[in-house]
């Protein structure tokens, strides 16, 4: 619509303007300007769209030589991690990132969806209106308070009486088995992560499981089903596809989460084995490292090559979930 | 019949359960912050830039932080929006396959989910190749690729909800294009455009990780483009990690100023966007 009217509009002044060799100069100075407003405008948005290349190709260039001094395969299965001598090793790392992830996904999923069922399906418009803001509210409370709650609240929480007690009940689990008294832990960095991606999942989740066509809700209501056993079998079953991709970004948002993390899960080099061992997540590799490694060669590699690592798990995970939300509200 | 009212019963409960906890984890952050913030909390943390000896428990205050993080962002939040307005203008005004138009969005999403401390690695090589050291410059690049997605998205959705017959009327009337975008789209989603800017400008003051490597941190209140800044999440966890319970305390409290900052912009945000509309053409 809009386009036609332009060339409608591009066309009567054009037909107004009688001396074609005049060309471009006689056009009108406003013509002249949204012609080109839209040439710069179209540019930016095409360097935005490319953005995400450059950073990934930065970052790969920059790793680059630690890629030719070990192989990917040395790199991420190497449990040393000693860069004055040489030895890079993301094993425990990476092991760290999945833990704390895997925890915190474990820990949040639950009751994030079940929270967005309940908003989408159950909830009146005013209680709605009154936790959707709420939830928002906890999507823009930094991570460095974040980081704070969990030392002020999570970390002595687990050291005083989550870590002791299951230790005891559970300790037969090698899961459970406690020998780190800090609380400062892969359970801590867990749960802070947790809440911190549960208005992310909340958010999504919820408009997906609204964008169900109410027809189906009302044919399965119909036919004599409860509500729940509608959900379950009819609203469900539609939305999985777009619940898991919530939950993708869920984890592809956890998995990058640096500040609150490093800050309650105790930082030592070694692979965890425990959900109360300590554990040292990629992120928080690079963020105490980097920048003040010019001096030692393959060091800043490295971490570069960690951050390339990050990004990549990241853009995966964050590409397929848009692909598949984006199918939905196409869809609906 | 019975087992299903059951059912029926049992899942709402822990629905409601789920929902109370959400929220209640955010009562909890809240209190946690101000409970212990608050104590710590006096007129010379806002008013004075650190003393001798401020992070073994000397005199002094976090202006140089409170200070560095308004220069940052709003340094920041100035770039993005003259990078992100024209973006999300032309996606609503010029583009011409819808095609082109996705990808653009995509993208943007793609790059909403990148996580901050990638964009603060990727600025850190950018001022490498730019020669320039740790600064308030450096920084505000960091923070402007991390808020561009948010204020870009955010701006593509307020202008979304122009209505089109307002944009057919102003073409009718002759109008270009850029006419529209400017004189009349921009008008009528001023409130949407404001609150991804607001949005936007949270993010920003609140994140650590890009400014890490990118701002360094000083005691001194920046006074050019190329001296290192302050920043207050740095401030906190500088405060955090010292051995001193002093200190400790006065991370607490400078969580509480950003938790207010924050969460202060967001209520802004939402009183704004009420005043505004009372001129939107419905």
């Amino acid at each position: 619509m809009k386009s036609s009217a332009t060339e409608m509009i591009l066309g009567f002044l054009l037909a107004k303007t009688p001396d074609k060799q005049m060309g471009q100069r006689s056009r009108p100075n406003r013509l002249f300007m949204d012609r080109h407003a839209g040439r710069l405008m179209g540019s930016l948005a095409l360097a935005i769209g490319l953005l995400v290349l450059l950073i990934a190709f930065a970052l790969f260039l920059r790793a680059y030589p630690i890629l030719t001094y070990m192989s990917v395969g040395e790199l991420l299965t190497g449990t040393s991690w000693h860069p004055l001598k040489g030895d890079f090793g993301f094993y425990p790392f990476i092991m760290g990132t999945l833990w704390v992830t895997s925890v915190g996904m474990i820990v949040a999923v639950p009751p994030s969806l079940l929270t967005a069922i309940y908003l989408a399906e159950y909830a009146s418009l005013r209680v709605r209106s009154l936790v959707k803001p709420l939830i928002d509210l906890l999507a823009g409370i930094p991570s460095v308070v974040y980081g704070i709650w969990g030392v002020l609240t999570i970390v002595p929480l687990i050291r005083n009486f989550v870590a002791p007690a299951l230790h005891r009940w559970l300790g037969f689990f090698p899961l459970f088995r406690s020998d780190n008294p800090t609380g400062y832990s892969v359970l801590a960095g867990g749960i802070v992560l947790a809440v911190m991606v549960f208005p992310i999942i909340i958010a999504v989740a919820e408009e997906v499981i609204r964008a169900v066509p109410g027809g189906l809700r009302e044919a399965s209501l119909a036919l004599g089903a409860t509500r729940w056993q509608t959900i379950k079998h009819v609203v469900l079953r539609r939305a999985v596809p777009g619940v898991l991709a919530s939950v993708m970004l869920g984890f592809s948002r956890a998995f990058g989460e640096t500040m609150a993390v490093m800050m309650v899960v105790g930082n030592l080099p070694k692979a965890p084995h425990s959900i109360f061992d300590a554990a040292y997540p990629l992120t928080a590799l690079i963020a105490n490292n980097y920048g003040e490694v010019m001096s030692v060669p393959l060091y800043d590699s490295a971490l570069l090559g960690a951050a390339f690592i990050l990004l990549l798990v990241v853009l995966v995970f964050n590409i397929a979930s848009r692909l598949v939300l984006v199918r939905i509200v196409q869809g609906g | 019949m019975n087992r299903r009212k059951i059912e029926e019963w049992f899942f709402k409960g822990l629905m409601i359960g789920s929902a109370v906890m959400v929220l209640g984890s955010l009562v909890l952050i809240l209190c946690t912050v101000v409970w212990r913030g608050l104590p710590a909390l006096n007129l010379e943390m806002i008013t004075q830039t650190p003393k001798g000896g401020y992070y073994l428990g000397g005199a002094g205050g976090i202006l140089n932080a409170i200070v560095g993080s308004l220069y940052l962002a709003g340094g920041a939040t100035v770039l993005a929006m003259a990078i992100s307005l024209p973006i999300a203008l032309y996606l609503h005004f010029y583009v011409t396959r819808s095609r082109h138009a996705a990808m653009i969005r995509l993208a943007l999403d793609v790059l909403w989910g990148i996580p901050s401390i990638v964009y603060g690695v990727f600025a850190f090589i950018l001022m490498l190749l730019l020669g320039l050291r740790a600064s308030l410059l450096g920084g505000i690049i960091a923070l402007t690729l991390l808020e561009l997605p948010i204020m870009t998205r955010g701006m593509d959705e307020a202008l979304a909800m122009v209505p089109p017959a307002l944009k057919e009327a102003s073409y009718s009337l002759g109008a270009t294009r850029l006419e529209t975008a400017l004189k009349v789209a921009v008008r009528q989603s001023m409130p949407g455009l404001l609150t991804a800017i607001l949005l936007a400008f949270g993010r920003g003051i609140g994140d650590a990780a890009s400014v890490l490597f990118t701002a360094g941190f000083t005691d001194h209140i920046p006074g050019s483009l190329l001296e290192p800044a302050a920043s207050l999440p740095l401030a906190i966890f500088f405060q955090l990690n010292t051995p001193f319970p002093v200190v400790q305390d006065r991370a607490y409290a400078s969580a509480l100023i950003l938790t207010v900052i924050v969460l202060g912009l967001s209520m802004i945000s939402r009183r704004l966007t009420g005043k505004l509309t009372e001129h939107v053409i419905r």
